[in-house]
């Protein structure tokens, strides 16, 4: 290994001039204009005693500063009028928020090309899962060089903190999370969502592997790096299966 | 840090031109290093005088105090007969330990005094601190209370109680905090299964307890009610008893500990790594900043620090989620009057953050993004064009709210002068964060115990004098503006380069494409998924500036890779544990409002 591990990345070409120095500034002055006190210093000399309740001056007592109120609302009222694309208010479901390739959201087994679940129930997600909501049950796979695939895959919905924690544990890309955010259930059964519910095909990630961060110019780049390295270890496994197949027979 | 002994005369408070102690190291760090934010690692009381510590430890009798050795902070082990008298000493003398800042409890089931009761104090004139521990045999739990000395301990030792069944002769109300009344054993005891359930019955409900003032049986019209836990003024899940006389609150009780968290339970049974996504939901309003504080911890048990990169962005973070904290505060006290115009002014730029925080990590509310050794991933490209964004759409919705509020003679009337207490009082009650500066005291972690970058940006504690509901109110919105402008030179400084989390593979997982393709790595993986991060033995306090005051972590570990113990200094906790003094003689409208001024966070508060 040239690189320790760790995420180092690769140093820049040319390196960026240093920042500039943060500003030695001076903590003189006094009490600074605004309010009361001032700067506070690491210790506190002693507390006050008594306190200095705010005053109220001549205007507010005959409530003019109201009329500066209720500019700023004619404002707001105003401009949501005339400009209704500047509103802040969201018509859900209709209109949905815009979320990053980054969201945590309902979790989705992904397939291998022929559509059989990439998970090999090695029971890292359950083991990572601060909520203990993965529950899996291995089964033996008809194909020795893959050995095991969950028999029972299933997600308490419920129990989900959405954390993340079982996408940094999977050693195969097998789960990921995506932007679904809206889950709505009738009874708690349906809260525990099964293989066949998480195993649902998807639209938003072409590469089939949903590696978070999916930030559009790292992903593309990032996606491609996985993709070699996983038919990588793809050719050298058939390669040392039928080596050894041809040495048995 | 002072670096000398402070024979501070009065004019030190008043002439902030007395060279600060902590901006000449840090400045100098800074020069020489313009480069590499650093990290500082600050060892408490560094710099500090001690000799009146040195001092009471010779008054006493030989064999009562023992100082322990090696540890984050200067630790003494107090034999309890000495405790009550050791207390007053610390308070009234020249160590002038004015602050209780927390009481836990420690269980060690092999050890013949089975229970230590830690105590954490802190001195604000001398910024010393200094932990107690009082060991206890289990067939004698019994301690003298410190609530004639320190009024924090009420709730404190009241909760120690609960959790572990230390008694505190001498103590008001000790009775269970935080379970049930018809909750059997205490639950954070070693031999306590985490997984063991009672059947609770209503018959032993929880009484309230009332300081009725004496002669006054003579009121005809008194009437006791109920609010909450489930009630839209309560905020949360509180239940607020109150004898009334008329419309004025003679004298009321608080009942907490509708939400169920077991989060220091929890914790003891998962891995330090798994112990994050829980830290988000003890003040879910600033999530990131409980983040932080936690990884912070550990960071320092383990002896490593994280990136400038990671340190600079936890910086910028941290300062976002506290003016989303403040939004919330701020927009939910006024709506509590009626001022409903002013809830979607604040709540719009807490969405904006929320967008920020939501593109580097994926989720809004419970983050999850803090990692120890770093962050979870990488910032997103576009982090600073969207930081920027928000540097200029907060301050006009922040200017707005001012406009309608800060002169408005119908807030002002609800508000100024009401549940208000002094800065003396409130450092007695263990209040920090921005309610006690409210008071007039300007104490900020941030700024009496440095850390991240606080150190290198130019900025300011702001301190008001009212100590009522108007003044919590302001400086909230002051502290908006101070955040900004943290956030501001940060970000003009430019994004350090390098990694965002450390490269030792015994913290930090390996990146995933060198965990597919590398068996070291693959196995590095497995490795900290399966049994966790390794932290050595130790034992630490660690605090960090949260949205309401002091959150800090008290980790103590056995080398298992599980904490021991984990306790939160949640600062909601002793400023919720005044509200019944705090209310006392107002209206119930008033006890609404300062409700929502005093930010309580049932998450937090309810560990």
């Amino acid at each position: 290994m040239t690189q320790p591990l760790g995420r180092t990345p690769a140093p820049a070409a040319a390196a960026p001039p240093p920042p500039p120095a943060p500003p030695a500034f001076a903590r003189s002055g006094g009490p600074s204009a605004g309010w009361p006190g001032g700067w506070a210093l690491a210790g506190v000399e002693r507390h006050p005693t008594e306190l200095q309740p705010y005053r109220q001056g001549l205007a507010e007592r005959l409530y003019l500063p109201l009329l500066g109120g209720l500019l700023v609302t004619m404002r707001h009222f105003l401009r949501n009028l005339f400009h209704p694309g500047k509103m802040y208010t969201i018509q859900y479901p209709e209109e949905r928020r815009d979320y990053s390739h980054r969201f945590r959201g309902h979790h989705i087994l992904t397939t291998r090309p022929d559509g059989s679940v990439r998970c090999v129930a090695c029971f890292l997600c359950a083991q990572a899962c601060p909520a203990e909501c993965i529950h899996i049950e291995a089964g033996e796979h008809p194909d020795v060089n893959i050995e095991k695939y969950p028999v029972v895959y299933e997600i308490d919905m419920l129990r989900c903190v959405f954390c993340g924690y079982c996408v940094d544990a999977c050693p195969e890309e097998a789960i990921i999370m995506s932007n679904n955010y809206d889950m709505a259930y009738f009874n708690r059964e349906q809260t525990v969502v099964g293989k066949e519910d998480l195993m649902k095909p998807y639209t938003f990630d072409e590469d089939q592997l949903g590696y978070r961060p999916r930030y559009p110019e790292e992903e593309v780049a990032r996606a491609r790096m996985r993709r070699e390295a996983f038919s990588l270890v793809e050719a050298t496994r058939r390669a040392a299966a039928t080596k050894e197949n041809a040495a048995q027979g | 840090m002072p670096t000398s002994a402070p024979p501070r005369s009065d004019s030190a408070a008043a002439s902030p031109a007395a060279p600060a102690p902590p901006a000449a190291p840090a400045s100098s760090a800074a020069q020489a290093a313009p480069a590499v934010p650093k990290t500082p690692v600050v060892q408490a009381n560094a710099g500090v005088d001690l000799s009146p510590e040195r001092d009471l430890l010779g008054r006493f009798p030989a064999g009562n105090i023992t100082p322990q050795e090696g540890l984050d902070q200067p630790t003494w082990i107090v034999r309890r007969e000495v405790l009550a008298d050791l207390a007053r000493e610390l308070r009234d003398g020249p160590t002038r330990y004015d602050l209780l800042m927390d009481v836990c409890g420690v269980d060690f089931p092999d050890r013949a005094e089975r229970f230590d009761a830690v105590y954490h104090l802190y001195s604000m004139p001398r910024n010393a601190r200094l932990r107690l521990k009082v060991p206890v045999a289990e067939s004698d739990p019994v301690l003298p209370s410190l609530v004639p000395v320190w009024k924090a301990a009420n709730w404190e030792e009241r909760e120690a109680f609960d959790m572990f069944g230390l008694r505190f002769t001498g103590h008001p109300n000790l009775r269970r905090l935080l379970c049930h009344e018809g909750f059997q054993g205490h639950p954070l005891r070693k031999d306590y299964d985490a997984a063991r359930r009672w059947i609770l019955t209503e018959d032993k409900i929880y009484k309230p307890h009332f300081d009725l003032p004496e002669g006054e049986d003579d009121l005809f019209e008194r009437m006791t009610i109920n609010i909450g836990p489930s009630h839209p003024a309560m905020h949360g899940t509180f239940r607020l008893v109150a004898v009334l006389d008329g419309e004025s609150i003679l004298a009321s009780d608080v009942e907490i500990g509708y939400l169920h968290r077991c989060f220091e339970k929890m914790c003891e049974t998962h891995n330090w790594q798994q112990v994050i996504p829980y830290t988000d939901r003890l003040n879910y309003c600033s999530a990131f900043i409980n983040n932080v504080a936690y990884c912070r911890t550990v960071e320092r048990l383990l002896g490593i620090e994280a990136p400038p990169k990671a340190v600079w962005a936890r910086t910028i973070l941290s300062e976002f989620s506290r003016i989303m904290d403040h939004c919330v505060c701020n927009g939910t006290t006024l709506v509590d009057c009626g001022a409903l115009t002013n809830f979607w002014y604040m709540f719009q730029p807490r969405e904006e953050i929320y967008g920020l925080i939501e593109s580097c990590c994926g989720a809004r509310l419970t983050v999850s993004y803090g990692r120890i050794g770093g962050l979870a991933q990488d910032l997103p490209p576009d982090f600073m064009a969207r930081a920027r964004r928000l540097l200029e759409i907060i301050p006009p919705f922040v200017d707005d709210v001012e406009r309608l509020v800060n002169k408005n003679r119908i807030w002002l009337d609800r508000a100024v002068g009401v549940a208000a207490i002094s800065g003396e009082e409130a450092v007695n009650w263990g209040w920090t964060g921005p309610c006690l500066r409210a008071s007039g005291v300007a104490w900020d972690v941030r700024r009496a115990w440095p850390y991240d970058l606080y150190d290198t940006v130019d900025w300011e504690v702001p301190v008001l004098s009212g100590g009522d509901i108007h003044d919590r109110y302001r400086i909230r919105n002051l502290e908006i503006r101070q955040s900004l402008k943290i956030i501001r030179q940060l970000l003009d400084r430019g994004m350090p380069e390098g990694p965002f989390i450390v490269a030792d593979p015994h913290v930090a997982m390996p990146p995933k494409e060198e965990a597919y393709t590398q068996m070291e790595a693959m196995i590095y993986h497995f490795k900290l998924v399966m049994d966790g991060i390794q932290v050595p033995e130790g034992e630490l306090y660690l605090p960090t500036e949260g949205a309401n005051g002091e959150l800090g972590f008290y980790a103590l570990s056995d080398g298992t890779g599980k904490p021991y113990r984990l306790h939160v200094r949640a600062p909601c906790f002793p400023i919720f544990s005044t509200f019944s003094r705090l209310i006392q003689g107002g209206s119930v409208s008033d006890a609404v409002i300062s409700l929502g001024g005093l930010n309580v966070i049932a998450g937090e508060l309810e560990r």
